[in-house]
């Protein structure tokens, strides 16, 4: 199917994130330097020893907080020197960077690839509440290709897209708002051990019942929390990955297909892109779903995670309710913990690379308090509806 | 209720403005005798050109739906239904849209519907109420 497998070319060899809050009194570039910075003597590198840089999506919006800083500005203020730099929002969910900063490697483009993602989304809105509405991504009449079928209907956040989804998850296979509430329950229970976490206080099923109905049958603790953070990774060549500090974490395997319209509406409701990311993503590999040691699945509303698991095959297809029931099996020391720093939902929405710092953190044996039991394999996913892409670790 | 409404191109105006004569035009290949959605100047399906808007009866049934309960804007104090709405003419072929002209909690998967058009400016959204 696949001639080669690219990314076992690459591994991760530094991790970096700044200040993590709601909000950070720093600007966007400096919350990115911090991250940056720390991500590149994590590596053992300088910046000169950068040749790359990538980012999802980049400043595609003129600083806009969703994404303040791009490659290009990161790249004249940090005095970098590149052969190849690339952001852009189309590309397979906010995991992009990491697999076009593989991509640019594996082509012989780059030694050290500087791949960050940085978003103030909580400084934004505590001067425009209405920051992040859909209506807000054109001016005017909506002449995107993408949302003018969804905002003349008064779909105005993706909740209401997030919303349909799993209404129908629950009417096909019987999924229930208790078992859906394992997700925010569980990132809450994780995040009380992680001291960056935005949200750490303990949070009760009676909780998640009397939190605010958004758009059914979502409620407010099923949607993550915005935030002021920045969040950086090093990807390098292998053969000198393991010149680094860090025992190198490799890429075993990527996942970007999309199979599927382009669309929130037209493509399966309960697979989405995910199930072709997944599928794509172990046909690169010899390792299975048994294998994964931990999972960091995209929380950016609690249904992303169910069907993530779903569609990574870590639970059968429809199972996902079940698998989640109770929360023991996602738990810290179930047989897949998920979202070891909170996830989205409590950690805070740093928006994709959150969760390959936080896998690289737990195969490294650096996540402190929150450490769970040694393990190889991790898998990240990121994404949700035609937005998709994940990456298997491995730390041999 | 405010709307923001779309830009309309050669494409997308048959879908958007077809309510003016209260037809649901929705994009049909001659060659797979297929519809399609949203509107493209060529079948997704066998990329032919020969396509063209055609009227479909407005019929069909809700896919999915959510209630909004998010004053995301200052106008929008009552509650209002999201749904997805497959068209009766072909499996598969459906759009985003508003269930209307009933109580939200009222509305559920594969229920009945039929077209409403609701005309904005030179857009006549396409709604959709129970079918009775």
């Amino acid at each position: 199917m696949f001639d080669r497998i690219f990314e076992k070319d690459v591994a991760i060899t530094g991790v970096g994130q700044s200040a993590v809050g709601r909000p950070v009194a720093r600007s966007g570039m400096r919350l990115t330097l911090d991250a940056c910075l720390e991500a590149i003597a994590d590596a053992g590198l300088t910046r000169a020893d950068i040749d790359g840089v990538a980012c999802w999506p980049g400043d595609n919006n003129n600083g806009d907080a969703f994404s303040p800083v791009g490659p290009n500005a990161l790249i004249g203020t940090l005095g970098l020197q590149v052969n190849w730099y690339g952001g852009g929002y189309e590309g397979p969910g906010p995991l992009a960077g990491i697999i076009n900063g593989a991509m640019a490697i594996a082509s012989g483009l780059c030694r050290h690839v500087l791949v960050f993602r940085t978003i103030t989304e909580a400084s934004r809105r505590k001067v425009d509440k209405n920051a992040s509405a859909l209506t807000n991504k054109t001016i005017g009449r909506d002449s995107s290709f993408f949302w003018q079928w969804y905002t003349p209907f008064n779909v105005l956040s993706a909740i209401n897209l997030m919303g349909l989804y799993t209404q129908r998850h629950f009417h096909e296979y019987g999924t229930t708002p208790e078992q859906l509430a394992q997700i925010a329950l569980t990132c809450r229970t994780n995040a009380a051990l992680n001291p960056k976490a935005i949200y750490r206080t303990p949070l009760s099923l009676d909780d998640y019942f009397a939190s605010r109905m958004i758009s059914t049958p979502l409620r407010m603790l099923d949607c993550d929390v915005h935030c002021d953070a920045s969040t950086a990774i090093i990807l390098s060549r292998a053969d000198v990955a393991r010149d680094g500090p860090n025992p190198p974490i490799r890429l075993e395997a990527i996942g970007a297909a999309l199979h599927q319209p382009w669309s929130w509406d037209q493509i399966d409701l309960t697979a989405t892109a995910a199930r072709d990311v997944g599928e794509m993503m172990w046909a690169r590999t010899d390792l299975k779903p048994k294998d994964v040691g931990s999972a960091q699945l995209y929380d950016g509303f609690s249904i992303l995670t169910m069907i993530w698991l779903e569609a990574l095959g870590l639970c059968p297809r429809g199972e996902s309710g079940r698998f989640v029931e109770g929360g023991h099996r996602i738990a810290r020391n179930g047989q897949l913990p998920i979202n070891t720093n909170g996830g989205q939902l409590s950690g805070g929405r740093t928006h994709g690379l959150g969760y390959v710092h936080e896998a690289c953190s737990q195969l490294w044996g650096r996540a402190g308090e929150r450490q769970i039991a040694p393990h190889h394999v991790s898998v990240v996913a990121a994404g949700g509806g035609p937005l998709g892409g994940s990456v298997l670790l491995v730390r041999d | 209720m405010t709307r923001k409404l779309p830009l309309l191109t050669e494409d997308n105006s048959p879908f958007w403005q077809g309510g003016a004569q209260g037809r649901l035009l929705i994009h049909h290949c001659a060659d797979c005798t297929r519809f399609f959605h949203p509107p493209a100047p060529i079948c997704p399906h066998c990329g032919s050109f020969e396509v063209a808007p055609r009227p479909v009866s407005g019929e069909g049934k809700v896919l999915s739906y959510t209630i909004n309960h998010q004053a995301w804007r200052p106008d929008l104090t009552e509650p209002y239904v999201v749904a997805i709405v497959e068209l009766a003419e072909q499996a598969g072929l459906r759009f985003v849209t508003n269930i209307v002209g009933l109580p939200a909690e009222a509305v559920h998967i594969d229920m009945p519907v039929r077209v409403r058009f609701e005309q904005h400016e030179d857009v006549w959204l396409p709604l959709f109420e129970k079918d009775a």
